[in-house]
């Protein structure tokens, strides 16, 4: 078995068959995180000795003959604003880093584990999640594992890299306004921002609390539907968690796609992108047979209320520490924060009501089709540094523009896939897949299809 | 709103001294910098007429 390239459900089936040891598969991972991290930079913390430990703990259940889980010594890590009992949560920054240990791990952690996958550390990230780059003054760039001089995305840059990098085949993130998507596409891997509410978000430290979601990322499809089940579920310690029962999608993804109506997104989706992303749009649309299209309206006011609105709650949650510690702030996020605090409360009420508005136009588009598709980045990975790029022939920022595509959904909380197109000697893009709150189930089953067909894949390693 | 005669870093420096903010130097350009940019940002949404009964969601269900 290659352990770089294997999925989480391969290494979980070789585990519970006695094929492998959980404790060589850690192992493994632990080797190869030593070996490679130190270019890439994903981690902040390896927890190396509770891994081997836990490992060896699911090798005894086997032994006794107890079923061990249904991802059984996977090796996974999760963004270090996930609590991790025993370790300080930093949430990319030196503030953070004075905060006692976690006491308990958080909800997805927890549930990841009972599962049987294994904790092998936490994953760099922009500080307090705010960027799309994963340039962290603090702890360093998150290389990208295509290209070394490049970014991984983010702000969940070390979970995407790792993944892409074969460290390890499965990892968490935060999205709130595209933090999973963009380093998923940057980095050409799976991620997952799903319904806004379905998957709790307690003992992960929040940005702006109206948009913020969590999610896997993954090598292949059937990853993504295991770890979306296995992390569903009520959960009083996060009130935005929905009660709703969780809806099991795993074997959605043996599924064919008969009977769902799917459409390509045009009009904001389809303008300030290079060519090469809307073409990774159009080879998704031509697998799929897809010749319909739709316009999401005002997909642009969209963007801008969920800026307004990330910028007041972020500002609003660090203000103790903007007011007596900005030095101690990344100077890539400081400014935003403050000027953030500064948005008057008329402006972020009108850009929740808006909020309502949109959510009531495109609940109607999925009154007519059930999947939609949108490039998830305009352009693939830029430079580390790099300021600015030309898209339209205008010269735009890079960093907020990274979001275009992705800011609209998570706006009013809709499940997305961001699913890799690999290109050949080129770098990899990503494809947004769009459902209805709560329809992730449709996604997986398109995404399932595309894999089959080939046109979607997690880089070789 | 009169964008061309509104005074973003006379604005700035008022709000933040009412949030008993203290803006050093050293990061006032940039704060100004990223307020002019909310400022055009929040336009989009500002001018957008939303009908009276549309209100913000207490609760957000999607």
């Amino acid at each position: 078995m290659n352990l770089d390239s294997a999925d989480a459900i391969s290494i979980a089936t070789a585990v519970q068959q006695r094929q492998i040891k959980a404790v060589d598969v850690v192992k493994a991972a632990l080797d190869k995180i030593a070996k490679r991290d130190n270019q890439l930079n994903c981690f902040t913390n390896v927890t190396a000795e509770t891994a081997l430990q836990d490992a060896a703990q699911i090798d005894n259940e086997i032994a006794l003959g107890n079923y061990p889980g249904c991802l059984a010594g996977v090796p996974f890590a999760v963004k270090n604003l996930y609590d991790i009992a025993g370790l300080t949560t930093l949430a990319g920054s030196k503030i953070n880093a004075e905060n006692p240990p976690a006491t308990q791990d958080a909800t997805a952690v927890t549930k990841l584990k009972n599962a049987g996958a294994v904790l092998v550390g936490a994953l760099n990230m922009d500080e307090y999640a705010y960027g799309f780059v994963t340039e962290n003054s603090h702890y360093g760039a998150t290389h990208n594992p295509h290209d070394l001089k490049r970014v991984a995305g983010g702000s969940s840059g070390g979970s995407a890299a790792a993944v892409a990098a074969g460290l390890v085949p499965l990892t968490l993130g935060s999205d709130t306004n595209g933090s999973i998507r963009v380093p998923a596409a940057l980095c050409g891997v799976f991620g997952l921002k799903p319904t806004y509410g379905r998957l709790s978000r307690a003992g992960v430290i929040l940005f702006s609390s109206s948009f913020d979601h969590i999610g896997p990322f993954t090598r292949s499809v059937r990853d993504i539907a295991i770890a979306y089940d296995v992390l569903q579920g009520e959960d009083e310690r996060d009130n935005v968690c929905t009660k709703r029962p969780p809806v099991e999608t795993f074997h959605l993804t043996s599924q064919n796609i008969d009977g769902l109506k799917i459409a390509i997104a045009d009009d904001y989706f389809a303008q300030k992108a290079v060519p090469e992303a809307l073409e990774a749009v159009q080879k998704v649309a031509d697998a799929l047979n897809v010749t319909e299209y739709v316009s999401i309206p005002e997909a642009h006011r969209a963007r801008a209320a969920a800026y307004i609105i990330t910028a007041s709650e972020g500002a609003n949650l660090h203000l103790d520490k903007l007011k007596s510690r900005p030095q101690d702030f990344d100077f890539a996020t400081r400014d935003r924060f403050i000027a953030g605090a500064l948005i008057p409360s008329s402006w972020y009420i009108q850009a929740q009501r808006f909020r309502n508005w949109y959510k009531k136009q495109v609940r109607e588009i999925f009154q007519q089709v059930d999947v939609i598709i949108a490039p998830t980045t305009p352009i693939s990975a830029p430079e580390i540094g790099q300021q600015t790029m030309i898209l339209d022939g205008e010269e735009i920022l890079v960093r907020p523009h990274l979001g275009l595509f992705t800011q609209p959904l998570s706006f009013i909380g809709l499940p997305v896939l961001s699913v890799p197109i690999q290109r050949e000697d080129a770098l990899p893009l990503g494809v947004q897949l769009i459902a209805a709150p709560y329809n992730e189930a449709a996604i997986l089953r398109v995404a399932a299809v595309l894999e089959k067909a080939g046109v979607i894949s997690s880089p070789a390693n | 709103m009169n964008d061309k005669k509104f005074n973003v870093p006379q604005y700035v420096d008022q709000t933040a001294s009412l949030l008993n903010l203290n803006l050093p130097e050293e990061y006032r350009n940039g704060v100004i910098e990223n307020f002019e940019r909310i400022q055009v940002i929040a336009k989009l949404v500002n001018e957008f007429p939303l009908p009276e009964d549309i209100e913000a969601a207490p609760v957000f269900e999607p």
